[in-house]
């Protein structure tokens, strides 16, 4: 033992001290609280229209809770809004939109991550000018191919079903899909493969067995950006199916444009947040894997 | 002695580049060849080339008599352990080891047997149900080779095993793998770009620059009797002495210095050479103090700076104005400016020719 009895230390010692309140802390805690707020009011005033009545509502004060909470407008929303003939609110959609995501979500990543995989550990010729190909696609504005796809579809016999709106679904989230998968597997250690190899493991084998279980992360990171991309998608549920197949974004739109009389304010807020749900709760579930899944690819492990 | 492996005419390119150039080695059965040579020689390029994970160019590569060019590695007979140790992360140790063997489609009781022998041989038993993530540097190296182990294969190959690993734990199992080959008596060619590794290990080394191999040979003889000026220079270390002159009748001309060769073994097509040349001194080979008298050749230096390290003292001086290191014992006491004597026996030393840089 060292037994040294040292002079009392004086001047500063230990850990700095730090005034919580601070000129630079007050600005940069204002400045975000001042934000948030800002980005999440119009998700308040949704909410507590959608529990208003609409006597309440004709009152006009658009940021006030509701008096008398009503359950009535979402009820409404969900089974009974009328979009020109039907009166189902968005029950239908939400069922056409599940039987939409879940195939179109599965599918594409299934294949997005074989891709990827054979992309990175399977070079094969040509491998390179493949992906080039395959990465433009994700440039091309998806007007251009608009119309042209509705001929492929026909001609296949896929027009207005919900076959051909997952086959659309599936071949646009392609490009970026495989971009993810490939980026991610290159950034496994290469000798990991080797062994595998070694060990009489072949393609499939491989895919299954060792890459796909390290993988968690992109694979989150896909199905929340297939589950959002494709639940909140407009534009192709409008074109490429018929109306007894309208996703719910379409059924949305109807019935908040279809007035009859009195716009129901809180029958088209509730409708809102019910569409917007699951792409919210998919982000709620997993957000902290999507950051994690995200970042995976920088750092190597 | 039979041959386990052997390399015909390997040629290896990517695109313009050639790796690997025209390479032929044979390599006995229970052998344990190293491949030594600085980064980008192409010592891992023919690991996996025999390993059967990159294609090849041009040539053959044999494996226990047969010819495996185009065989899919899992079918050549050969088991690989490399520097990143590769295990699988998700599966616990038991699952890492049996991976090849499922797929293989071997019986499960046959499966459990070579397990269970394999961490027994590696004292890994208490660790195989564990995830590779909760086990220690030295751990997942031993599961490495005993992934490798339950192949049941004739050839062993390690692509820079030890490098990850801290000074302490490599020196352990480097012994550990000394121990396995003379238990399991396999064919072994192991990767290294660390001499002590290749020296402590190696029946024969291989010494390769340019994807090609320079020198063949066991330790000693590559220690010994280094084929030419870069062989040399690569193995030892503190490195070798150089000093560049001329040989006239039987001594070594360099400054005003002339040092005679009475001693030296001269290869075939030096026995008589004169002119330019260069002669290498090992440092640990110069003696110093009392032991001085009994040298053929002695010269007094400066010295110009000390590196003790513990073991040894480094000395840097000048013979006939170029530059050169000595090792001392590590209790001598020497300081900078002071006079020392230096003598050398002239059978130690190797003499190049100093155009081709190959020995004399």
């Amino acid at each position: 033992m060292i037994d040294i009895t040292s002079a009392p230390l004086t001047g500063p010692q230990g850990p700095k001290p730090r005034k919580s309140f601070s000129r630079r802390n007050i600005f940069l805690y204002g400045t975000l609280i001042t934000i948030a707020l800002f980005y999440a009011l119009p998700l308040y005033v949704m909410f507590i229209t959608s529990l208003k009545g609409m006597p309440e509502i004709r009152l006009g004060n658009v940021f006030s809770p509701p008096l008398e909470v009503t359950f009535q407008p979402w009820v409404k929303a969900w089974s009974e809004a009328c979009t020109g003939l039907t009166c189902n609110g968005l029950s239908t959609g939400f069922w056409n939109s599940v039987q939409i995501t879940i195939p179109s979500v599965v599918l594409s990543i299934i294949i997005a991550s074989v891709n990827g995989y054979a992309l990175s550990n399977w070079k094969f010729k040509g491998a390179d000018a493949f992906f080039t190909i395959l990465i433009f696609g994700a440039f091309i504005p998806y007007q251009v191919m608009l119309y042209p796809i509705v001929i492929m579809l026909r001609e296949v016999g896929l027009y207005g079903s919900l076959g051909g709106l997952v086959l659309v679904h599936t071949v646009f989230g392609m490009p970026i899909l495989t971009l993810l998968f490939r980026n991610y597997f290159t950034s496994l250690p290469e000798e990991l493969f080797k062994a595998a190899r070694v060990d009489g493991a072949g393609f499939w084998a491989i895919y299954a067995k060792v890459m796909v279980p390290m993988s968690l992360p992109i694979f989150t990171v896909a199905v929340i950006l297939q589950v959002t991309g494709i639940w909140n998608d407009f534009l192709f549920g409008v074109v490429y199916t018929s109306p007894d197949n309208y996703p719910m974004t379409v059924s949305l739109n109807n019935i908040v444009n279809s007035t009859q009389g009195v716009k129901e304010y809180n029958v088209n807020m509730a409708a809102t947040i019910l569409t917007g749900l699951v792409p919210l709760s998919i982000y709620f579930v997993s957000g902290r894997l999507f950051v994690r899944g995200i970042a995976a690819g920088a750092v190597k492990g | 002695m039979q041959n386990s492996v052997e390399i015909k005419d390997l040629d290896l390119q990517f695109g313009a580049v050639k790796v690997l150039q025209n390479l032929n080695l044979e390599i006995g059965k229970g052998e344990f060849l190293v491949l030594l040579g600085s980064s980008g020689c192409g010592k891992s390029t023919l690991l996996n080339c025999i390993a059967g994970l990159l294609d090849v160019s041009g040539g053959q590569i044999h494996i226990n008599d047969r010819n495996v060019t185009w065989a899919e590695p899992s079918d050549r007979g050969i088991g690989m352990v490399f520097q990143s140790y590769a295990l699988y992360p998700q599966m616990t140790v038991e699952g890492n080891l049996s991976f090849g063997l499922k797929n293989a489609k071997l019986p499960k009781p046959e499966i459990a047997k070579r397990v269970k022998h394999a961490s027994e041989v590696l004292q890994i038993e208490p660790l195989l149900k564990r995830k590779p993530a909760a086990l220690s540097g030295g751990q997942r190296q031993r599961v490495a080779i005993g992934r490798a182990l339950v192949r049941d294969v004739d050839v062993f190959l390690f692509d820079e095993p030890l490098s990850n690993l801290d000074a302490k734990l490599r020196a352990d199992l480097r012994v550990e793998i000394k121990r396995l080959h003379h238990k399991l008596q396999n064919t072994m060619i192991y990767v290294t770009h660390d001499q002590i590794e290749a020296m402590t290990l190696a029946d024969r080394i291989a010494i390769m620059r340019g994807g090609q191999i320079m020198q063949l040979g066991s330790p000693d003889e590559i220690y010994g009797r280094p084929i030419n000026k870069y062989v040399a220079d690569f193995i030892g270390s503190p490195s070798m002495n150089f000093l560049e002159g001329n040989i006239q009748n039987g001594t070594f001309e360099v400054g005003e210095l002339s040092i005679p060769l009475d001693g030296y073994e001269f290869g075939d097509a030096g026995a008589a050479t004169e002119g330019a040349a260069t002669m290498g001194i090992r440092p640990e080979h110069v003696v110093t103090g009392e032991l001085v008298e009994s040298t053929p050749f002695q010269v007094d230096v400066e010295v110009n700076l000390i590196e003790p390290t513990g073991s040894d003292t480094l000395v840097d001086c000048e013979v006939a104005g170029q530059h050169f290191r000595v090792r001392m014992d590590g209790q001598s006491r020497v300081s900078v400016g002071e006079k020392l004597r230096l003598g050398f026996a002239p059978a130690r030393v190797s003499l190049f020719d100093s155009k081709t840089e190959l020995r004399l």
